[in-house]
Formats: structure tokens, C-alpha cells, sequence
């Protein structure tokens, strides 16, 4: 690491101007940037850290919308109480991200820029309808979460972009999100398969709406439209759960690697979606 | 290779040293404050063995760099025994033999420490989750489990402040 | 001599739970472990190592590295100069030294991803990292093979042209990747076979797996101008750092002194050298001292893991359950140079039972990966893996319990082991007895869960040891220990001095001393410290003993024969004298006055070590769509003849446990197709974190204490690596209904059998 330059923008300005250098990284937690430098994949010139940016890891709610600051840490969205009652699936994810002392510091904003296709939180903000607030260049602009990663370590983010915040949807009544992830140990694994899910329900308990994503089955998680699409005017009765998971068996298309065969994947990612509907759907009765 | 000034507080006292921009916190501890208790088993944040804890919250010094440490709070291992009084974890371990080779102890120390101080009355469960960043090879975790139990047993009969 | 039957209540420090001494240290940050260390001028060291599987070297170009600014030395393997001389004895096996040289440094081709071929010496880490890329290396690379049944078979590619199988006559006229052929056994097996009424078999293989310990390899090496040099090193044997990097260099011992820091964990994989050799020839070159340090990375990469295994086994039973015959081939991976355990896994295979007639053959294996070290005894827990895997599907066929099987097979003291050992001081049947009275056993499952029952065997060696006892002149104790401390032994050996002087825990002090500073001794490994050290310790303090006495008739002017020793007081039995007792504190204050210090050193070469016997129960749960397994409840048994410190011996049961756990349910090597390691961190190499595992309860049986030791105790430390693997493997056998016979049982392949018709 000889030669790296440590920049401490105080505005977002300032870190738009720093990352359009040649071989700038920005970091926030940096619990996935500095393993990259130490294992000599990323060798920056400069890193820009986000985390003196005002506001860069608030969590906030605007008429009962919620707005996480990209470097929020997980620990910290554990620990707000109305983020957690209110989308517990997306919370729970991020809580899911390595170990206590990795929780400490990792973020969302980071989860999703670096683009693993095993990302903890991204099926889980997927799941949910959260967009991006992404500052740049040429100004502000907002993207559904589904848009950002392209390829493993890819986004859609351009050079100078930084990611500022997630936006979810503003929550409404009989709406429960979940997010499973399935590894060999208890802890500190990467996800073999992750699954989230959000579902509506009327008052009667029949599904209105439903988002379905699963990770760590495809080069970027998937919003597979066809699940969500199975469980929409049903009653979660094993019929619609038959068709929810055949439609993620076919939408997943996993490798085989020192983490899990793509047969072993794509079994687990339709029971763990499956999994998380019911758990989805029983959040949503409460 | 830029180095700053780095001005922190460790263990209750200013510290002033050079970092680095690429230096992890871990190293800066280590090699710039000679603060050896911290100790690299993995690097990548994956062991726990470099636990300090920054502003309150436990994190892996390998995961930070060292010119982030401006204006922070650390606690590390050196300053968990209070002027020569061992911290009942610290004397928990002790008692219930919770370390044989002693590598793992000082992140397992600090990440217990963190745990009791948000939580005074965790459950096994509870505390094998929170420690699971803490990898030891030794003991098996049993008798680490029953130090911290134990542990948090004695600070909720001391009343004793964070 | 203490007669190590003596009654526990007798005893008043041995089998109690004091503070080990060096305790405060280390959860304090004080102790001082390899990569601590810091000295005026010192460097970092960096070594530059290959990215191929297997490569001749056709050109080493170290010149742009040498005129970078701030690099102090670069060396490769034409620095390291091997002395003559045959193996070094490196614990429970010998070290071909040209072999460990040329693992420390190649020396013409490389045979595994990360084996170091150059070193630096820089003023700073960054610019050692700088030069290590200007260090350019032309390789010639070479086909490759990594799993040991590829590599024995032919047209492998073969890794030396001069490894010609020993062990098989004639002498072979091809060169192969098979180092030896070992054979042994016993009796008639084919007959026995012939007439048996019931056989069982299975072919099993394991993966290779790391020692795992949390502290990757340290050292700081400083060459003094006359050459007289000093390492600090975290290592299990400061006199095999010091021999084996002697040999490396071609210098005489007496010119390395070799200072054990703490260490972070061993379990065999530091009984050998890695490091030391390196960076005092970097420190040789420029005359400063170098720290060398191993990322995790390079752990993985470059130091030994023990064997992966395949392995066949038959069994030939009555139909009452009595093993008549058993016929095994192990085939072990030694890695990149010969030297894996495999004969101590034909050794161990059956030695918890009394089998008449027995055929085992294991051959040693060469591929392209790290060369094996020692785990925790090495070679045993995969040999165990079949058989136990293979008891329980006798008792499954004969619908017999598991205990009760084992206990009808158990050897019993004065039977014969295979390789020619009279079983002595057994408690295998009372270690089987306990487990089956305990509550765990008793208890009963829920639906969905197993239960595993596995037993396992150690020998513990004895071997050679020093140890110190100097008396203080205010009455203390301290014991200097020829051995580094790596499960708490500074504890055991304070204790049995104590004990054996009379005076309470916290007046003896243990430290562990450098090369020059005790007799000469063994590694710590072969659970051999508290048997053989600890001789050495109760030796030393024993003469300590006679020499108070001694002191005690001349200031009393009485008969050696009347003065007393008890409880560390010396008392004149002689109703003539009117002498008042004398403790040690008295005597000791005036030492001066009968003879000078007191204090005595015993080297000795401990003999009559005890074998030891494990049993585990494990009790797991299986997720039935994902494969996941859950483990519920453990306990493990074992007979250990006296606990010298109880915790510390359930913590050797626990820790081993854990590990046996790891291997059976997560921990591989994971290699893709050009034979580059894809998961050398602590992210991808799975081992055991706290939320994996229950408590793990033990029993420790002391029916049968170890007569040949002072206090009873027997070598504990390894027995508890080796019923694991089968206790796992059998309970998540009896869940999916199929035997399970490939480690590691990860959830694709528990959901994939449980799937199978």
C-alpha cells in the first residue's frame, strides 16, 4: 500500500472532485476496500472517505419514508428502532453483513457499490423498492437499487459518482419484508444463497403485491417479477408457493464454486424464497 | 508515501503519531504507538484477533486506516485493567481458564467488553453470536462462553458503570 | 520416586484450578508473541513466492530489487548451504533437512502455488512489498496434480526424478510420486476374512486441513558480526528452530540462540521451520536485524496442513460382533516433499482394539500442494475416520449398541498392538463405561436429530526434556521449563513443583527458557510436556528435596535418615535432638551457610509415556431442504490417568473436539483446475466460530493413572482430534439413512444423500 493518498472530503463537492482522479476509490465502512488493498486486487491512488460528508450516515424518515445514508453502519441500523419495526427484512440483511466487529462499519452504500453478486442487503433493498440517491458530476439523480449492479464487482455508477443515500418506499399497513441467507457455519460466511422478499396484503390476507429478489444466484441479484408475480392475488396456499419457487429455479442462474455448486444453489434459493415469503407474510399480518 | 499527523485518544491519553495513507489502524497501533496487544491473525477482518474499540463501537483495526483514528476514542487491550485491576472479564477469563495459547484473547477481551457494555445480561446464545467474529482454535469457545457469563454477572452486581 | 497412584485426596496443588502463572500477560497484551518484537535497525522481510502449481525455475534475476533504495538483502535458495548430516528428529517424526531447506527456499523447481523461491530485507514493509515485484523469476511451467489418487496413478506428472518408491522390492525402475510403501500387521487375514460371518467395508477420503492456528508464523532474526545470531520465533521447539536452521545454514549450534516467544497457537505445524532459516540469512547479508512474517495468505499458501486421505477399509466380524479381521490401505498426500503420517495412521488405525489378525498398507504420496507438518496427532484422525465409520455400520448390521460393540472389542492391558507395543495402564473399557452412564448418553433424541458415538487412540510420547528448579532466597520457587507453553503447561509444571516441594501455588513461578539458558529438549508436541517435562520438573524439585534435607540434618547435626520431608517443613524425627522444623523459607535464607544456592537441572529421556483413549458422543440436527447441519450437544471422554490442572485438560478436550468438528463439517482445501488454492483466508477456510458449537462436556476418567509418571498424569493433548470426525460423520449418517463416507460433510453433499434412493 505505499503511495496511497487518504482524502477526508467535508462536502459532497469536494468527493465528486476527488473521485474523478485516475485510481480514486471511495470508501465508507471500508470493510471490503481495505481486504481488496491488502489481498493487492484494488490498488488505489487515492481514498476517498465519505464519512466526514454531512449526513453521509444519517437515518432519517421524511413523511414516513425512510432515507439511510449510504455509510450508515449496520450496526447503526440495527439499533433504530423505527427503521427495524418498519422494514425489520432489510434491516435484518444488513445485520447479517460478517461479524459484530465488520457490523461496526460496513454499510449499505457499500454493500451494493461493490457489487458482489452475494451482497447481503441488496435482495433485501430490492425486495423493497429502494432507490438510490447518487450525487455526480452533472448533479443528482435517483435509481431503482436494481440498477446499479451490472457485473460482479460492476455498477452502473459513473466515474465521479458517489452514492449518497437509499430511499425506501413510504411504508404503508400489511406490509412485512424478510431476508434469509443460507451458509454452511452460523456466522461469518459468505452467502451460498440469499433470498428477500416484501409482500402487501389486503385485510383479508391475500397477497396485493410482492417483490422477490434472490442473491448470490446470478452475476447481480435478481428481482424475479415471476415469483412476485405467483404470490399476487393468492393466499400463500402451497399451489402459488409451488409456482413462486419453480419461477426462481428458473430465473437462477448460478456458477459452481468453492462456495456452492449451481445445483445446490439454485434447490436452496427456491426454498429459502419460499421460506421468506411465509416469514414476509406473517410480518405483514402483525 | 504521504504521511500525516495523526492526533488520537488511546486508552484515555492523546496520542500523536504518523500514518501512512494506505497504513491500517492495526499497523499505526502496533508499529507507530508499539501497542503489541492487538495482534494480526488474519488481516482481513475475518479473525477478530485486532478488536479495539473506536468511539464505542467494536470494530477490526486491520478494517481501518490509520489516518481515520483523527479525533477518535480507541480502546484497545492495554487499557482494559484499571491501573493494575484486572476488568472482571480479564479475571473471569483467568478463573475459568478461558485461553491456553492467549493469541485470540485480546480481540476476545475487547469484543466482550463492547458486548457487556451494551448488554449487561446477554444470554449463551446471545454471546456465542457476538463473539462469533472472534475466531479462537484453542478452547472451543466453552470456556470463553462461561468467563463472559460470569463476567456480566459480576459487573451487574458491582453496578458498575461502562 | 512419587508413585503416580497415589490417592487425589493426598495431593494438595496437583488436580486443583490455580491461575496459571503466566496468565495476566496474556489478557493483558503484555505477552510478547514472534511478530512483537522490535529492534533498533531492524527490517522487514518479505518473501517472494510462485504462482504456479509446479514449475522448474530456469532464471532467478534478483539485480533491480538489490539497487532499490531502502532494500537491504535478497536472498534465494543458493544462500541456504545444508549441511551434512542425517534427519533431525523434529517430535514424532524425522525431517529430511535438503527437503525442509528446499521448502524454505527452492532450490530448481517449484512444487506448490506459494512456494518461496526469494526474500528481501527493506526499510519499511512497502518498500519490501516494492521489491518483491521487481524480483523477476522465469519459470518453466509444468503439468501439475494435486489429489493423491491422480497422483499415484500412472502417467502423473512425477514431481522428483529421484523418488523411487521405498519400501517395495524390488526397488522400482521408474520414478513416482509414491515416497514409501508401508506395511503392517499381523495373523491370517484372509482366512480370516473367509470364515467370517459378517464383513464390512467402505472407501473414505478426507480433505486436507490446517492446524489453523490464530497466529500466522513470526520471527525477528539478528546476526551478530562474529556470527553469533539470536532468533525470536514463535515455534513448539526453540532447539529445533535452532537445529534445523543451523543444518540450513551450515553453522554450529552454539552460534544460534533461539528464544521461543509466546505462540499463538501450534498444534504440530511449528515443529518445523519455515521462516527462521530465511530471515537469518537475510540478517547474515546486511548485518541488521530482519522480521520475517507470514500473511494469513501465505499460511495457507505455504505452511503444511496434514494430509487429505484416501483410504479403504474391511472389517470381518462374528455374529456377535467380535472384529476378527481387518484389512486397510490408507493413502496419504505428504504434499510437496515425502513425509506424511500415513504410518502412524496404519499404526493407530486399530489400536483401541483387539483384532487378531490384521493387514494394513499405507503409502506416502507426493502432489503439488504445501508440504504436510504435523496436526494434532497426525495421521490418526482420518485412519480413525474409517474405522469408526466403519464399526458403526457393524453395529447398524448387527443392530448392536455402539458402546457395547466397542467395549466387546476394546483392548484390554498386556494385548499387543500391531506395531509391537504391549498395551499398559489402559482405561479405554472404563472411558467406554463413563460415556455410556453419562446423561448425555442417556438422554433421549427428538425427532430429527442423531446421535455419533466415535472412539480414538494416541500414543503420547515421552522423549527428551530439561527442566530447572532454583530455590529463592526468600523461600520461593522457580521452575524453568525447557519447553514453549502452548496449552497452559507453565501451569502444570509450577503445580507438580510446588506439590512435590510442599509450598503453595503462588510461590512458584515457571518461565520457559532459551537455548542457552537449559538443558537440551524435544519439541512440545506428542502430548509429551506434562509427562516428560513435567518428569524432569519433579525430578529437579526432588533433588531440590534431598538437598534441603540434607541441609536440614547439618544445621541440626542428625542422621539424613531422621529429617522429614512433608509440606514443605523439614522435621528432625531424632527425639534426641532438639531441633525445631525448618521450612523452606528458613532454609533458603541461609543457604549460604550449607552449601550455597539451591537449585538442580535434569535433562532426561522419559520413558514409559502412556497411550490414551477417547470416546465422543455428538448429537446434531440436519436442515432436510438445505443440508445444513446444526450441532446440539457434545461430549467428550477420555482417559487422561490424572489431571494435573482439570481445566487445562478439558480445555485439550474441548479445543481438539472443536477442531475434529471443523474437519468434519467445513474444512478443505479447495483447489481449481490449473492448482491454485481458491480459498487460502479465514473467509473461504471454514473453521468453527463460536455460534457453531454448544457447550462441549467432558469427562475426564482417571481410573488408570500412568504409574510411570510422578503424579499419574498421561499426554492428553491429541487423543481429542481423533473421535471427532466419525462422531459427526455417524450421527449425520444415521439422519440422511446412507453412510457418509467423504469429509468435509457440507450441506450440498448432506442434502445431496439424503436425496439418494
Amino acid at each position: 500500500m505505499s503511495g496511497v493518498e487518504y482524502l477526508s472530503p467535508g462536502s459532497v463537492a469536494e468527493a465528486v472532485r476527488a473521485l474523478q482522479v485516475d485510481g480514486a476509490r471511495v470508501m465508507a465502512g471500508g470493510t471490503d476496500l481495505l481486504v481488496q488493498m491488502r489481498i493487492g486486487r484494488a490498488k488505489p491512488n487515492v481514498v476517498v472517505d465519505l464519512k466526514r460528508i454531512p449526513g453521509i450516515a444519517d437515518i432519517r424518515e421524511e413523511d414516513g419514508a425512510f432515507i439511510i445514508g449510504a455509510a450508515a453502519s449496520g450496526a447503526a441500523l440495527g439499533e433504530h428502532e423505527a427503521l427495524r419495526k418498519a422494514w425489520p427484512g432489510v434491516v435484518e440483511a444488513a445485520n447479517l453483513i460478517g461479524s459484530t466487529q465488520v457490523q461496526g462499519r460496513a454499510s449499505l452504500g457499500g454493500n451494493l457499490c461493490n457489487a458482489s453478486p452475494a451482497a447481503d442487503s441488496v435482495p433485501a433493498l430490492i425486495a423493497a423498492g429502494a432507490t438510490c440517491v447518487i450525487a455526480g458530476p452533472n448533479g443528482e439523480r435517483e435509481a431503482l437499487v436494481e440498477t446499479i449492479q451490472v457485473a460482479p464487482g460492476k455498477t452502473t455508477l459513473a466515474k465521479g459518482e458517489v452514492l449518497l443515500a437509499f430511499r425506501l418506499p413510504k411504508w404503508t399497513a400489511h406490509t412485512g419484508d424478510a431476508y434469509l441467507r443460507l451458509i454452511p457455519r452460523t456466522e461469518m460466511d459468505i452467502a451460498v444463497v440469499g433470498a428477500g422478499v416484501c409482500v402487501t396484503l389486503d385485510a383479508t390476507g391475500k397477497c396485493i403485491a410482492a417483490r422477490v429478489s434472490v442473491g448470490a444466484v446470478a452475476p447481480t441479484a435478481l428481482l424475479v417479477e415471476a415469483a412476485g408475480a405467483a404470490l399476487v392475488g393468492s393466499s400463500f396456499d402451497d399451489a402459488a408457493l409451488a409456482k413462486l419457487e419453480a419461477a426462481i429455479a428458473a430465473a437462477a442462474r448460478p456458477i459452481s464454486d468453492k462456495r456452492g455448486t449451481a445445483e445446490y444453489r439454485t434447490k436452496v434459493a427456491a426454498v429459502l424464497a419460499r421460506r421468506a415469503v411465509l416469514i414476509a407474510r406473517d410480518r405483514a399480518k402483525a | 508515501m504521504s504521511r500525516t499527523v495523526v492526533n488520537a485518544v488511546v486508552n484515555g491519553e492523546p496520542v500523536e503519531f504518523l500514518a501512512g495513507g494506505g497504513q491500517s489502524l492495526l499497523d499505526a497501533l502496533r508499529d507507530e504507538l508499539r501497542l503489541t496487544g492487538s495482534k494480526e491473525g488474519c488481516g482481513t477482518g475475518d479473525c477478530g484477533a485486532c478488536s479495539v474499540i473506536v468511539d464505542g463501537r467494536l470494530v477490526c483495526a486491520c478494517l481501518m486506516l490509520a489516518p481515520e483514528a483523527e479525533g477518535k476514542r480507541i480502546e484497545t487491550i492495554e487499557g482494559l485493567a484499571d491501573n493494575g485491576h484486572l476488568h472482571p472479564l480479564q479475571h473471569q477469563f483467568l478463573e475459568h481458564a478461558a485461553l491456553q495459547c492467549g493469541f485470540c484473547t485480546p480481540g476476545l477481551l475487547m469484543a466482550s467488553k463492547a458486548l457487556l457494555d451494551r448488554n449487561p445480561d446477554p444470554t449463551e446464545t446471545e454471546v456465542r453470536y457476538w463473539l462469533a467474529g472472534n475466531i479462537c482454535r484453542c478452547t472451543g469457545y466453552d470456556k470463553v462462553v462461561r468467563a463472559v457469563m460470569d463476567a456480566a454477572a459480576d459487573l451487574r452486581q458491582e453496578g458498575r458503570p461502562k | 520416586m512419587s508413585d503416580g497412584n497415589q490417592p487425589p485426596s493426598s495431593l494438595k496443588v496437583v488436580g486443583t484450578r490455580p491461575i496459571r502463572p503466566d496468565g495476566v500477560d496474556k489478557v493483558t497484551g503484555r505477552a510478547q508473541f514472534g511478530a512483537d518484537f522490535h529492534l533498533p535497525g531492524m527490517l522487514t522481510g518479505r518473501i517472494k513466492r510462485s504462482p504456479h502449481a509446479h514449475a522448474r525455475i530456469v532464471k532467478i534475476d534478483t539485480s533491480a530489487a538489490e539497487k532499490l533504495p531502502g532494500v537491504k538483502a535478497v536472498v534465494t535458495g543458493a544462500d541456504l548451504d545444508v549441511g551434512a548430516g542425517g534427519d533431525i528428529e523434529a517430535g514424532e517424526h524425522a525431517a529430511a533437512m535438503k527437503d525442509v531447506a528446499a521448502n524454505c527456499l527452492a532450490s530448481g523447481k517449484v512444487f506448490y502455488q506459494g512456494h518461496a523461491v526469494a526474500a528481501v530485507a527493506a526499510t519499511s514493509p512497502e518498500i519490501a512489498a516494492d521489491a518483491l515485484d521487481l524480483i523477476e523469476v522465469i519459470y518453466e511451467v509444468l503439468p501439475h496434480v494435486v489429489d493423491v489418487d491422480e497422483a499415484m496413478a500412472p502417467g502423473a506428472p512425477v514431481l522428483h526424478d529421484d523418488m523411487f518408491t521405498k519400501g517395495v522390492t524390488p526397488k522400482p525402475a521408474k520414478a513416482s510420486n509414491v515416497a514409501q510403501k508401508h506395511v503392517m500387521g499381523r495373523g491370517d487375514v484372509a482366512g480370516a476374512f473367509a470364515a467370517a460371518a459378517v464383513v464390512v467395508e467402505g472407501r473414505y477420503t478426507t480433505a486436507a486441513v490446517h492446524q489453523g492456528y490464530i497466529e500466522p508464523h513470526a520471527c525477528v532474526a539478528a546476526w551478530g558480526a562474529d556470527g553469533q545470531s539470536t532468533i525470536w520465533c514463535s515455534s513448539q521447539g526453540q532447539f529445533l528452530v535452532r537445529a534445523m536452521t543451523a543444518r540450513i545454514l551450515n553453522m554450529p549450534l552454539s552460534d544460534i540462540k533461539v528464544i521461543p516467544a509466546e505462540i499463538g497457537g501450534g498444534f504440530g505445524g511449528k515443529t518445523t521451520v519455515y521462516l527462521e532459516p530465511v530471515a537469518l540469512a537475510l540478517s547474515r547479508k546486511c548485518g541488521r536485524p530482519v522480521k520475517l512474517v507470514m500473511s494469513r495468505e501465505e499460511v495457507f499458501l505455504a505452511s503444511g496442513p496434514t494430509s487429505g486421505s484416501s483410504m479403504d477399509v474391511r472389517l470381518a466380524a462374528t455374529k456377535d460382533g467380535k472384529i476378527t479381521a481387518a484389512e486397510m490401505t490408507l493413502r496419504y498426500q505428504a504434499g510437496a516433499f515425502a513425509g506424511s503420517p500415513v504410518n502412524l495412521g496404519c499404526m493407530t488405525a486399530f489400536a483401541c482394539y483387539d483384532v487378531e489378525h490384521l493387514a494394513l498398507v499405507g503409502y506416502d504420496v507426493v502432489s503439488n500442494r504445501p508440504k504436510v507438518a504435523a496436526y494434532r496427532a497426525p495421521g490418526a484422525p482420518m485412519a480413525a475416520f474409517a474405522v469408526e465409520s466403519a464399526i458403526d455400520d457393524l453395529a447398524r448390521k448387527l443392530k448392536m449398541d455402539p458402546i457395547d460393540l466397542r467395549i466387546l472389542n476394546a483392548v484390554k492391558d498386556g494385548a499387543k498392538t500391531v506395531y509391537g507395543a504391549t498395551v499398559r495402564y489402559s482405561a479405554f473399557i472404563e472411558t467406554l463405561q463413563a460415556v455410556k452412564a453419562h446423561p448425555h448418553y442417556q438422554s433421549k433424541l427428538k425427532a430429527g436429530q442423531a446421535r455419533g458415538v466415535a472412539a480414538g487412540f494416541w500414543f503420547n510420547i515421552g522423549g527428551e526434556s530439561s527442566a530447572a528448579v532454583h530455590v529463592d532466597e526468600d523461600g520461593g520457587a522457580t521452575v524453568v521449563s525447557s519447553n514453549p507453553d502452548i496449552g497452559g503447561s507453565r501451569a502444570s509444571m509450577a503445580m507438580m513443583a510446588a506439590e512435590t516441594l510442599g509450598l503453595p501455588i503462588e510461590r512458584v513461578r515457571c518461565t520457559v527458557a532459551d537455548t542457552t539458558s537449559i538443558g537440551f529438549s524435544g519439541s512440545t508436541g506428542g502430548s509429551r510436556v506434562t509427562f516428560a517435562t513435567g518428569m524432569a520438573v519433579v525430578e529437579a524439585a526432588q533433588k531440590v528435596v534431598a538437598d534441603l534435607k540434607r541441609r536440614a540434618a547439618q544445621t541440626w547435626e542428625c542422621d539424613l535418615a531422621h529429617v522429614e520431608w512433608k509440606d514443605g517443613v523439614a522435621t528432625c524425627l531424632d527425639p534426641s535432638k532438639d531441633a525445631k522444623p525448618l521450612s523452606l523459607k528458613a532454609l533458603a535464607g541461609k543457604s549460604a551457610k550449607t552449601g550455597g544456592p539451591i537449585a538442580a537441572e535434569v535433562s532426561l529421556n522419559a520413558q514409559g509415556a502412556a497411550a490414551g483413549y477417547g470416546v465422543h458422543v455428538c448429537d446434531l440436527e440436519i436442515d432436510p431442504e438445505t443440508g445444513r447441519t446444526t450441532i446440539l450437544r457434545y461430549t467428550a471422554a477420555q482417559d487422561v490417568g490424572r489431571a494435573i490442572h482439570p481445566a487445562y485438560v478439558e480445555g485439550q478436550l474441548q479445543g481438539g473436539a472443536a477442531q475434529g468438528v471443523g474437519w468434519a463439517l467445513n474444512e478443505e482445501y479447495v483447489y481449481n483446475a490449473k492448482g491454485l488454492l481458491d480459498n487460502a483466508s479465514f473467509l473461504d477456510y471454514r473453521m468453527p466460530v463460536a455460534s457453531d458449537l454448544p457447550m462441549i462436556d467432558t469427562i475426564l476418567v482417571e481410573a488408570k493413572p500412568n504409574p510411570r509418571h510422578p503424579y499419574g498424569a498421561k499426554g492428553v493433548g491429541e487423543v481429542p482430534i481423533v473421535p471427532p470426525l466419525a462422531a459427526v460423520a455417524n450421527a449425520i449418517s444415521a439422519v440422511v439413512g446412507q453412510r457418509m463416507t467423504s469429509l468435509p460433510l457440507s450441506p450440498a453433499k448432506v442434502l445431496a444423500a439424503g436425496k439418494a434412493p
